[in-house]
């Protein structure tokens, strides 16, 4: 399909413009649709939430609730924003959009279906760990720059926890690279092909658990939500945004919440690829079609993980900040390099579905 | 042409954002020149097709280092630290330190110049080429002993760092989490059985 398209735009353009024109075509789409899906991840939040605890949720606008998203975004854009006294004006105003950057930009490597993603690179995981480690500057520069000290505890608390989290996801991702042998999110997808018996889920499934739940961590989901602790510092560091600033931030939280669903996927999931795709009596009936790689098998464990990110939130109670400082340095850490090690027995010993790859 | 154009419109921006470090009174807006003259370098590496230096770059330089910096940097008084911030005392060596390096790009051109064999400009790789992966042969064949030589100086680091800070201070009061979680209620709460009384 990309290859028509930039044959039909070669006609028009001359030659590195067409290139130029159908990756700047595939960013604006793609960006679009996760902009779509965060819109109504915010309405499946609220009833979700609202489900588990026996209420309706937002019903009002539009059939069953529907176009409560857009209302909720043209109130926002159309408040007014207000940028308070002693603050830091060109901060104030930057640290949302560094905020959503990194989250949207993210997505340039990962793949949504065979053949298809925007910047096939090799050091895809790289760059990946590059720049959701990005992310924090827009949250510790908004508590700095509100000049408030509830947004600078929120900040302070969110940049221990980030930095904290950020290693226990790295080392879980170096057992899927391991296993891979590769740095392309593509190989990565292609070396769990076969089936759900060869997911890394299955296999590294301690490092699945660390990866996902430093996720939630890393993008201040309850139960890790202390840098913005309504009960304790009103809202952290966002707590004198407002209108479109504050809207921005919400975006970015949830883009990168769609994101963590997303990576977690590809890294240990499957990405694209069908849990059925090694039952061979599927094949020549009608259910064929649900054992191939296909964009529904990646929508639905997204939609899984976002589903996670929403059940915790419901269930658990926020954890206390030391709680949180000894889960991440004393637990996940050391669960993380055990199974590394644990892993390379593995290796040696040609256990497990990689190691016909290697 | 295209390439060259990157080139110096990145190295553009390199040298502003470093001069922005150097100049700049506010310490955050230092800081956060720092982090962009980081994030250019890593993109000038990338033209080099040193993609896997270009990403530790910004995961380790402006993921980790820079945070902790711009941790710090906040929890001082920035009013007074503006108005300490002086150039001064730190002319001489600064100035030491910024003509030996001078001297040491201008050796580079020369070197260039003279058209010595070690400065040959190398063959771009094709698209296919792995620099991590040649990069990770290298380092665990030729160089390992100096590799795992390096690993371990810094866990050593670490653990120093580590067993620095840690001081027992006397009256310090502190958690047990295996014991708050293994807690049983009847440790805790204690039921009364009461008779009911009425006045009547």
């Amino acid at each position: 399909m990309a290859n028509q398209l930039q044959q039909l735009l070669g006609r028009f353009l001359p030659e590195p413009f067409d290139w130029l024109a159908l990756t700047v075509l595939q960013i604006l789409v793609l960006i679009v649709c996760v902009i779509l899906c965060v819109a109504y991840l915010t309405l499946a939040e609220r009833k979700v939430i609202g489900f588990m605890q026996s209420r309706i949720g937002p019903n009002r606008v539009g059939p069953g609730g529907l176009l409560q998203p857009f209302a909720d975004v043209i109130k926002l854009m159309l408040k007014e924003v207000i940028v308070p006294n002693r603050s830091n004006n060109f901060l104030f105003v930057v640290a949302p959009l560094l905020a959503i950057v990194p989250a949207l930009a993210t997505w340039a490597v990962i793949p949504l279906f065979p053949g298809f993603v925007i910047a096939d690179i090799n050091a895809g995981l790289l760059y990946v760990l590059a720049l959701t480690s990005l992310g924090v500057y827009g949250v510790l520069l908004a508590g700095w720059a509100t000049n408030s000290k509830y947004a600078l505890l929120g900040a302070m608390r969110s940049a221990a926890q980030i930095v904290a989290y950020e290693i226990a996801m790295g080392f879980a991702l170096v057992g899927v690279l391991m296993a891979s042998g590769s740095l392309n999110l593509g190989d990565i997808i292609e070396a769990q092909s076969g089936g759900v018996s060869n997911w890394f889920a299955i296999w590294l499934f301690p490092l699945f658990i660390v990866y996902f739940i430093s996720g939630v961590a890393e993008t201040n989901r309850a139960p890790f939500d202390v840098a913005e602790g309504e009960s304790e510092i009103v809202a952290g560091f966002h707590v004198e945004y407002s209108g479109i600033t504050f809207a921005i931030f919400f975006l970015a939280e949830y883009a990168n919440i769609i994101l963590i669903a997303a990576l977690t996927s590809v890294m240990f999931c499957g990405g694209w690829e069908s849990p059925f795709a090694g039952w061979e009596f599927l094949q020549g009936t009608v259910f064929a079609v649900i054992a191939n790689p296909s964009l529904a098998w990646f929508a639905v464990k997204i939609a899984f993980f976002l589903f996670c990110f929403l059940w915790f939130r419901a269930t658990f109670p926020r954890y206390r900040y030391d709680q949180i400082m000894r889960l991440g340095w004393k637990i996940f850490i050391p669960v993380t390099i055990v199974w590394i090690v644990v892993e390379c027995g593995m290796l040696l010993l040609k256990v497990g579905p990689w190691s016909v790859v290697s | 042409m295209a390439e060259q154009i990157v080139f110096y419109a990145f190295s553009g921006l390199l040298i502003i954002a470093a001069l922005g470090v150097v100049v700049s009174r506010n310490p955050i807006n230092a800081v956060m020149s720092l982090v962009l003259c980081f994030v250019t370098s890593a993109a000038i590496w990338l033209l080099l097709e040193a993609e896997f230096l270009a990403m530790i770059l910004v995961l380790v330089y402006v993921g980790a280092v820079m945070v902790l910096f711009v941790f710090v940097v906040m929890m001082q008084d920035i009013e007074s630290a503006t108005l300490s911030a002086r150039f001064a005392p730190n002319l001489l060596p600064g100035l030491i330190v910024g003509a030996v390096s001078l001297a040491e790009l201008l050796v580079v051109v020369w070197v260039r110049r003279e058209g010595l064999p070690i400065a040959a400009v190398p063959e771009p790789h094709p698209a296919d080429y792995s620099n991590t992966l040649e990069l990770g042969k290298i380092l665990y064949t030729q160089y390992v002993y100096a590799f795992e030589l390096a690993a371990f100086l810094l866990l050593l680091a670490i653990v120093a760092a580590i067993v620095l800070t840690m001081r027992e201070r006397p009256g310090l009061k502190k958690q047990n989490i295996s014991q708050q979680v293994s807690v049983r209620k009847e440790d805790r709460v204690r039921l009364v059985k009461m008779e009911p009384e009425s006045d009547a």
